[in-house]
């Protein structure tokens, strides 16, 4: 699935980025890399979303949201 | 004394850095919660135990690759030898995001000390940072600073001082466990923060050798290996070097992801009780920034922020009035005491205290305007408007990061159209710069408060609130267009970091309205008192020499030339049209003017407003042509100031000139439309 289709307040892993070099970088530098964990905070809109990784919220365009392609995990939070 | 000390301070952008660069260098340089305002170094200096320091306020930065423009900005800075120190600032409160940045400029070689700002917030939140541990994981300094209370400033100069000439780091009493593949001890450990897994570290190895061979002199090999390691761009076009056996792929993710590994390591054993209560922000966000909830929210605090400019604004207005009606009274009958000549009476009454004073009556509604948007600045909603106008946006080709210059336009256009920098790609910034001056600045607001005071009495504030709203829609309209002429698909997209809220601080709003109400008095002392003064030479001189009768000045005769071309928009007064024409020099002398043209003095208090009004009628000029006046006012080509800055950005006086022309043409036709339509109503 892609980011975009995730649900609010889960939180899911990153798999794999396709987007042109430069805005993957950027995510990358900022933490975004394949492997990391991001949090979905608001993604009501049709649009864009906010989502939180490595510590910080993030307003995420739908050209990055539906270009990052994730699975979600299970959280402490939900296994509680 | 010995020589001056270039201390470079960089760090994430809304860490604090230029507040902290304002507390010691005295300078009151913008600050605002929300990414991206510095955009260019910015240099002070200061003076600790009789030592020189040079400081440079460089772009807040996420990291220091070279992908944004702030981002090689601030690396060429760096690695140059125009710094000698590094003071890393970092936002103690979002430690995980900002250790990313400081293990990169550890990297660097260069003697590094980490300011640990907003501790106070930290110590709200109920949060606490093990600082002896800290510089034990990390090899450098760590000195928590507030650069709001100003405390632990002379520390860190102290630090700072102490640092410069320190090369080697102290020993580093730590050992990976996060990280994968680092089965042995690696010696590494002893001498560099932040080790890679035993793979990257051999390959390393075999870089620095190689690089000792080519580039013997190079001070930073461990530096420049994790460069080729990343295959660096720029690095690799300046030190080139032939890798390809030691190198099969790409390393850049490997390392990024360590160094976030060994971020995560440290926050674990430093950050003791991880906040819970940063869920308010969470809490506020759900209705900021609530698909329901975000729009109507924006559009109720816009409009409460007007209503506030307008009508707080104009009840302290009404003192200004009265001091300036008995200032002009008072140096009149001092001038006929004196018995000074009638042309120099009406320069000063009529040209100079009715120009510059009328436009001076108008800083109460300036003052809370700017007083308004520092508020929200500064509490962190700004960036929240980027993504509750991301959708909007990107149906018009833009990303929602542009919504940003459009709303400091209505501040003043010239920061505004600098802050389209912030963009990263060059249509998207043309394409805001074009719009940004259509988004109604408040040299405008003095225009429009004389004009729908005048002629739309209760409604008034209706009437000017309305010419904002106009602003954003011929905005909107026209990137919709050009997004529609140009046809590719848009390239945007959002990606704005959305920091915590925070009380916003007396000091950083005393200082952001303060620097917005001397430009304004700066303005009303230069380049209002020069306009005032050209528009009392053309008025009061003719072909003839001096006249008395204002329709035989210069002024006359070059506003008679051009009415056929206004008389279509309501506007073919040669009065109006030389008032148009002088508001180009700032759009406030539009007011100024219309007081010299229409020989009344202080227009804009009620009297003045009276007499202006009885005269404008017998004009023939009603509700429709003042309609139309405004539109034209709000729309049309820049001020002076503005257009130098374009010209500086679109880097084309050819472009320039396209902008201002279309700004123009667009000023004409929506007058135009205004006025024939409004004309058939009224």
């Amino acid at each position: 699935m892609v980011l975009k289709e995730g649900k609010n307040h889960h939180t899911y892993e990153v798999l794999s980025i396709h987007i042109e070099l430069q805005l993957e970088r950027r995510l990358q530098a900022l933490g975004l890399t394949e492997g990391s964990l991001i949090t979905i905070l608001n993604n009501d809109k049709q649009g864009s979303l906010t989502a939180k990784f490595r510590g910080t919220r993030f307003a995420l365009g739908k050209r990055i949201a539906d270009n990052i392609e994730v699975v979600e995990v299970m959280t402490n939070e939900q296994n509680n | 004394m010995s020589r001056t000390i270039n201390v470079g301070f960089i760090g994430n952008p809304n860490c604090g850095k230029t507040t902290l660069f304002n507390a010691y260098t005295g300078a009151n340089l913008k600050v605002a919660n929300w990414p991206g305002v510095t955009v260019e170094k910015k240099e002070g200096y200061t003076t600790y135990e009789s030592q020189e320091y040079k400081l440079i306020d460089l772009p807040g930065i996420y990291s220091l690759s070279s992908y944004t423009m702030e981002e090689k900005v601030s690396r060429e800075c760096i690695l140059s030898d125009e710094v000698d120190v590094i003071v890393d600032v970092a936002d103690a409160s979002s430690l995980e995001r900002n250790l990313y940045l400081t293990l990169q400029l550890i990297e660097l070689g260069k003697p590094v000390i980490l300011a640990l700002n907003m501790m106070d917030i930290v110590e709200e939140r109920g949060m606490e940072i093990d600082l002896h541990r800290l510089p034990e994981m990390l090899g450098i300094p760590v000195i928590p600073v507030s650069a709001r209370k100003k405390t632990g400033l002379s520390i860190l100069m102290h630090a700072v001082a102490h640092h410069q000439t320190y090369g080697k780091q102290g020993p580093l009493i730590h050992h990976h466990h996060i990280g994968r593949d680092i089965l042995h001890k690696h010696n590494h450990h002893e001498e560099y923060a932040m080790v890679y897994q035993d793979s990257i570290e051999d390959k390393i190895d075999l870089l620095i050798d190689r690089i000792t061979d080519t580039y013997p002199d190079f001070t930073n090999k461990r530096w420049l290996a994790i460069k080729y390691l990343e295959k660096d761009p720029s690095a690799i076009e300046l030190w080139p070097l032939d890798t390809s056996d030691i190198l099969d792929r790409v390393y850049e993710k490997e390392i990024i992801n360590q160094k976030y590994d060994f971020i995560e390591e440290i926050i674990s054993e430093t950050l003791v009780n991880k906040s819970t209560k940063e869920e308010r922000t969470d809490r506020v966000d759900r209705y900021l920034t609530g698909k329901y909830t975000g729009l109507p929210i924006f559009l109720a605090i816009m409009a409460f922020v007007f209503f506030l400019t307008f009508f707080v604004g104009d009840f302290l207005k009404g003192y200004f009035e009265i001091a300036l009606e008995a200032f002009s009274g008072l140096i009149s009958n001092g001038m006929t005491a004196i018995h000074a000549g009638d042309m120099i009476t009406s320069l000063v009454v009529d040209g100079i205290i009715s120009g510059v004073g009328g436009i001076l009556t108008f800083l109460p509604n300036i003052f809370i305007l700017f007083l308004a948007l520092a508020f929200l600045e500064d509490s962190g909603y700004m960036a929240r408007v980027a993504f509750v106008m991301d959708d909007i946006m990107s149906g018009l080709g833009l990303s929602g990061r542009a919504f940003i210059p459009l709303l400091l336009g209505f501040g003043c256009s010239v920061p505004a159209v600098m802050a389209s920098r912030a963009l990263e790609h060059r249509k998207d910034r043309m394409k805001t710069i074009l719009i940004t001056p259509f988004m109604s600045c408040s040299a405008r607001l003095p225009i429009y408060v004389l004009f729908s005071s005048m002629f739309f009495g209760n409604y008034a504030m209706a009437v000017c609130y309305s010419m904002y709203l106009l602003g954003i829609a011929v905005a909107i309209l026209t990137a919709f267009i050009l997004s529609k002429l140009d046809g590719s698909k848009s390239e945007h997209a959002l990606l704005i970091e959305l920091p915590e809220y925070k009380t916003p601080n007396a000091r950083t709003i005393a200082i952001y309205v303060w620097e917005k109400v001397k430009d304004y008095l700066t303005r009303a002392g230069t380049v209002i008192f020069l306009a005032s003064v050209v528009m009392w030479i053309l008025l009061n001189f003719g072909p003839t020499g001096y006249v008395t009768d204002i329709g035989r000045s210069f002024g006359s005769y070059i506003g008679k030339f051009i009415v056929p071309l206004f008389r279509p928009l309501g506007l073919g007064y040669w009065q109006i049209i030389v008032a148009l024409i002088a508001g180009i020099a700032a759009k406030e002398v539009v007011v100024s003017s219309c007081g010299v043209l229409f020989g009344i003095q202080n227009i804009a208090a009620a009297g003045g407003m009276g007499a202006a009004l009885t005269t404008l009628n017998a004009m023939g000029f009603g509700m429709a042509n003042a309609y139309a006046m405004m539109v034209f006012c709000l729309l049309y080509v820049p001020c002076t100031a503005t257009i130098a800055t374009i010209r500086r950005e679109v880097e084309s006086t050819r472009l320039t000139a396209l902008f201002v022309l279309f700004q123009l043409g667009t000023a004409w036709i929506v007058s135009f439309l205004f006025y024939q339509g409004l004309s058939l109503i009224l």
